[in-house]
């Protein structure tokens, strides 16, 4: 390499460029830190941030009441909106990777559908897991059948001459046979269990529980680093199987890890929160765009921009209708939606 | 370069068959030895089995037979042996990834477990900003892929393939896509990186006249068998054109004694 010092490349160039990335990166937490906080002061009685912030700090210094509210109605919420919005929006980014597709995401991949169908045979047809306590019997059956699919797509991708575009036929398939199943069900629910079934598929914040929240944060604490660790052999996936292949990287074991690691993230959110389908699929795009797709950057930034999202949804749908929580799975949508479009239109005048 | 030390690194071929489980490809190939610092071509009719070969000589897909790199029989190894060896190059880099250069040659390096086991963090960056500078694309080393045309994708995935110090390196038709002067670079770039000894390279190529001009050896495979295998004017003969390609074809000299192939019509 004897012309090595001719055109020497500066490597400044480069510490600059992940300089820029790490503030991006603070600028996302920042943001997201401001919206737990919003999503914490509204509410049927709006609070002051100062009575947050005292509630937070020290609740036996406040009232009681507050103390309630901040800790007992809106923090297991807040906290369950940052943590499945990270949670979606992770796998949203592992799919679209592994299975080199960028509308691949929980939820136009059947995930998200198989849930809805388990939770609906435990809400019409009242079949759950038995030995499940009965108030888990509807996040129980949802994360079985979201597991089930994505280890159907799993076993798929395992058979001998899949390639990955016959997976995500497979993935559009599971949405619409489970579709099938699920207004079959709806089709015979008494009505009370109908409304029930249809709030759950809209997607809600509202049953989340300490607990739930404990759960859902001990999976993204397993899964963050794990992804983490495949950060460059994701990163050379992008470049092309082959060429991965040819690197050393053992394909079909990353993609089995990195789909077993979806599914855990995804059958765990869509289990608590119900269908909540936009924040996995624009997450990635949005951490595309802002930094670029080196998994060492993409994957945390993806997470952390579906946090921000989910959270901002939380805060809007108390805000939009006066005195009416809408759900939190409609929100997601208008609130993602002029973000995404944003950086679309701004990324396009850049370049 | 004694004859002990030569035999020591060479590549040999013999009796490569590979295919897919009801479609056997190949059947009992042999390829002569190649030393560090040669060039061999691959051509062919399409569908004559080229890019099978290559593939199955990067362990890409299942093969038997026998591939001895000097003493080591590569055939059986795992990806990951395979790949400390041999680097694949597909024809083309994905165009739409959101990735700089500097990182797509990085990711060869870092996401390899074996490949990079002795180098630590240091290390890998000047081998990668020194790959890049001996190609002469540094200046675009934080551009990203979206940005480039095709003929610097093509010198970046060139980069990205030798940044791993391959001792063989095998490139599927890395000029198809590319205009005259970057066929041209790439090819030079292939021999005078092959030449500085340390490697060897097979290449698949579709065009006669450049296989001629670059290699030290051509062979010809047709309906997944060696048709015709030597120097190129041993290999790229009128009889060879009629049998394998199935075109009347003369073959000359030009002024500066390089082969030429001229097409007069097709074979009936």
């Amino acid at each position: 390499m004897s012309h090595a010092s001719r055109h020497a490349i500066d490597l400044s160039l480069y510490d600059r460029i992940v300089r820029r990335r790490i503030i991006i990166v603070l600028a996302l937490i920042a943001g997201m830190v401001l919206a737990f906080v919003a999503d914490l002061m509204t509410g049927p009685a709006n609070l002051a941030l100062g009575d947050v912030l005292s509630a937070l700090i020290d609740r036996s210094e406040v009232p009681a009441q507050l103390g309630v509210v901040v800790w007992d109605i809106r923090l297991p919420c807040a906290v369950m909106a940052l943590l499945v919005g990270a949670a979606l929006a992770l796998s949203g980014a592992e799919m679209q990777t592994v299975l080199n597709n960028p509308l691949a995401s929980p939820f136009t991949l059947g995930v998200s559908s198989a849930a809805a169908f388990g939770a609906a045979l435990a809400i019409v047809v009242g079949l759950g897991i038995p030995g499940v306590p009965s108030s888990w019997i509807v996040s129980g059956n949802a994360f079985l059948f979201a597991l089930g699919s994505v280890l159907l797509l799993q076993m798929m991708a395992r058979l001998r001459g899949t390639n990955v575009e016959t997976l995500v036929l497979f993935g559009i398939a599971l949405v619409f046979s489970f579709n099938a199943l699920v207004a079959i069900l709806q089709f015979i629910a008494s009505q009370e269990a109908l409304q029930q079934l249809v709030f759950w598929s809209m997607g809600s914040l509202t049953r989340a529980t300490w607990e739930k929240d404990a759960v859902l944060a001990v999976v993204i604490a397993v899964v963050l680093p794990w992804s983490l660790a495949s950060s460059w052999q994701l990163t050379a996936l992008r470049l092309g199987e082959d060429r991965a292949r040819s690197f050393g990287v053992n394909v079909t074991r990353l993609r089995f890890a990195s789909l077993l690691r979806v599914s855990l993230l995804a059958a765990t959110a869509v289990a608590f929160v119900g269908t909540i389908g936009f924040v996995g699929l624009v997450g990635p795009h949005i951490a595309r765009l802002l930094i670029g797709e080196d998994h060492r950057f993409f994957l945390p930034t993806a997470a952390l921009s579906g946090a921000l999202i989910m959270s901002l949804a939380s805060v809007a749908s108390k805000l939009i209708v006066p005195g009416v929580l809408l759900p939190a799975g409609i929100i997601t949508s208008m609130i993602g939606v002029p973000v995404f479009l944003a950086l679309i239109f701004s990324g396009r005048g850049r370049g | 370069m004694s004859a002990a030390s030569a035999n020591r690194d060479e590549l040999v071929v013999r009796g490569l068959s590979a295919g897919y489980r009801r479609r056997p490809v190949l059947e009992g190939l042999d390829l002569p030895a190649l030393r560090p610092g040669q060039v061999l071509s691959l051509v062919g009719p399409n569908a004559a089995g080229k890019s099978t070969m290559l593939r199955a000589l990067a362990g890409l897909m299942p093969a038997r037979g026998s591939v001895r790199l000097g003493d080591r029989e590569l055939i059986g190894l795992s990806l990951a042996e395979h790949a400390k060896l041999i680097t694949y190059m597909p024809q083309t880099l994905p165009s739409g990834v959101g990735l700089s250069v500097y990182e797509t040659v990085l990711s060869a390096l870092k996401a390899s477990p074996a490949g990079a086991e002795n180098w630590d963090a240091d290390t890998i960056r000047r081998k990668a900003s020194d790959v890049l500078a001996r190609l002469d694309i540094g200046h675009l080393a934080m551009e990203t892929l979206d940005q480039l045309s095709g003929g610097q994708r093509q010198l970046v995935s060139l980069a990205q393939s030798l940044v791993r110090e391959p001792r063989v390196l095998l490139l599927d038709e890395p000029t198809s896509a590319l205009d005259l002067r970057h066929q041209q670079d790439v090819m030079r770039l292939v021999r005078e990186i092959t030449d500085e000894g340390a490697m060897m390279a097979i290449i698949v190529l579709h065009d006669l006249a450049l296989a001629a001009q670059w290699s030290d050896m051509i062979a010809v495979l047709h309906g997944g068998r060696i048709a015709a295998c030597g120097a190129p004017e041993e290999a790229i003969t009128p009889e060879m054109l009629a049998k394998v390609y199935g075109v009347a074809a003369r073959v000359e000299r030009c002024s500066q004694g390089r082969l030429i192939v001229m097409v007069d019509g097709s074979v009936d």
